[in-house]
């Protein structure tokens, strides 16, 4: 429950501030018309349009997802934040705030995509959402602790996309994997492996968050 | 009486290479004021947030005790009322909305009329429905009063009470630290004579640089 209101706190102050959702909403918009315009009339094969489906996702959540720590380390009020509740909680509230918020900066991806990209059809939509919504935890929890990790640096808008390449490298992979089965319409069964891995990247990161973000919340 | 003890045990802080304080051996008790002082420099913000459990020391511990049992470190946080210049609220909430968050993200169910009490005794009352970006440093000194109380804690860590406050803010917050004294425990680090003339027992942090 007090993470829920740490959410709620993050959400009503995003509302009033548009710290992340400007950025995301920006990023996204520049994103897919550079696509567009660069595509042109070209018929583009549906795997490269998958393809740039996740590197649009990738960069939008490197340009918005690390607000969520360094907003309140910009404007000074981690300390209070530090005063109100144990780390785990705050954790809890920040990593509901980003999940949240990559759901909704995936939806509109998946709108405008569906919209704009004749070549972007999916055979096996069912799969395909699985893959999203595994792929928004992983992308939700990877970016929470990174940002947590980057908001005490000083050169935290280089070292975001740096420490994230690494981590959300694997987990790209397996969702390009997946967005390709489900192009090609594979079925679940198919696709059961890597969407064993999706699931398993998502519990490692998460404990491994939960465990290291007591360390760097106290120092 | 709330029965809040703390003990520093060889307490001791670096920053880089400079040596802060050290080797600070002392219990604090309910029922009394204690105070920080020293010059600019001393560690007394520093030594408010050891004993806060905001800041590690690099050497020793602060350990806080209720009722003789040990209090985890994870329990801290509602046991105790910080304010501090340091502390800064959320600008684009109004007052009323940064004291519920405070007490949601606690745990604590808001009592209305504890709030409303507390606004009215802070002369913020007609002001609480205003975002903090209209209000001045003093007012907002009064809300992190207001945020340090309202749950109760049983001990108050006070850095630099009365900085930014104005002669009747001074009084209405000396008022408070005299009345919350007879329950809780308090610790105030300041320069100002003022301030200090309020505690019972004054910690001189020069005395611990060497």
């Amino acid at each position: 429950m007090n993470g829920y209101s740490i959410f709620k706190k993050d959400w009503f102050s995003e509302l009033r501030t548009r710290y992340a959702i400007n950025a995301l909403a920006m990023f996204i918009l520049v994103t897919v018309s550079v696509i567009l315009f660069s595509v042109g009339e070209e018929e583009i094969s549906p795997y490269l349009t998958g393809g740039l489906f996740w590197v649009v996702i990738f960069f939008s959540a490197m340009s918005g997802l690390s607000r969520v720590f360094v907003s309140e380390e910009e404007r000074g009020t981690v300390l209070l934040l530090h005063l109100l509740a144990k780390p785990s909680t705050i954790f809890t509230g920040k990593l509901l705030f980003n999940i949240v918020l990559v759901f909704l900066m995936n939806g509109v991806i998946v709108l405008l995509y569906t919209l704009f990209f004749n070549s972007f059809v999916i055979l096996n939509t069912q799969l395909f959402f699985i893959t999203i919504i595994l792929g928004n935890f992983g992308i939700g929890i990877s970016s929470t602790i990174i940002a947590a990790i980057i908001s005490k640096a000083g050169a935290k808008g280089t070292l975001y996309p740096v420490l994230s390449f690494p981590v959300l490298l694997p987990l790209i992979l397996v969702l390009l994997e997946l967005t390709e089965y489900s192009i090609d319409g594979k079925t679940i069964t198919e696709s059961y492996v890597e969407l064993l891995i999706l699931l398993c990247y998502n519990v490692i990161m998460l404990t491994a968050s939960y465990l290291l973000f007591d360390i760097i919340w106290k120092d | 009486m709330s029965n809040h003890k703390l003990i520093l045990q060889d307490v001791t802080k670096f920053f880089g290479r400079r040596l802060i304080f050290q080797n600070i051996n002392k219990e604090f008790f309910s029922g009394n004021i204690y105070g920080f002082a020293g010059n600019n420099g001393t560690g007394k913000s520093t030594l408010a947030k050891i004993t806060a459990g905001l800041l590690s020391p690099n050497k020793g511990k602060a350990e806080h005790y209720k009722q003789q049992q040990p209090i985890d470190y994870n329990e801290l946080y509602n046991l105790i009322g910080f304010v501090s210049p340091e502390l800064i609220l959320y600008d684009e909430f109004t007052a009323e909305e940064n004291v519920l968050f405070a007490l949601q993200i606690r745990g604590i169910k808001p009592d209305g009329k504890k709030i409303d009490f507390l606004f009215e005794k802070f002369n913020l009352f007609g002001r609480r429905k205003d975002t903090l970006k209209k209000y001045s440093s003093g007012m907002k000194q009064r809300v992190k009063f207001i945020i340090a109380l309202i749950h109760n804690p049983t001990l108050l860590i006070l850095d630099e009470p009365t900085s930014n406050l104005d002669n009747k803010g001074k009084e209405i917050v000396y008022k408070i630290i005299e009345s919350e004294a007879k329950e809780k425990l308090i610790i105030i680090a300041s320069n100002e004579k003022n301030d200090l003339l309020l505690c019972n027992n004054i910690l001189q942090l020069e005395n611990y640089k060497q």
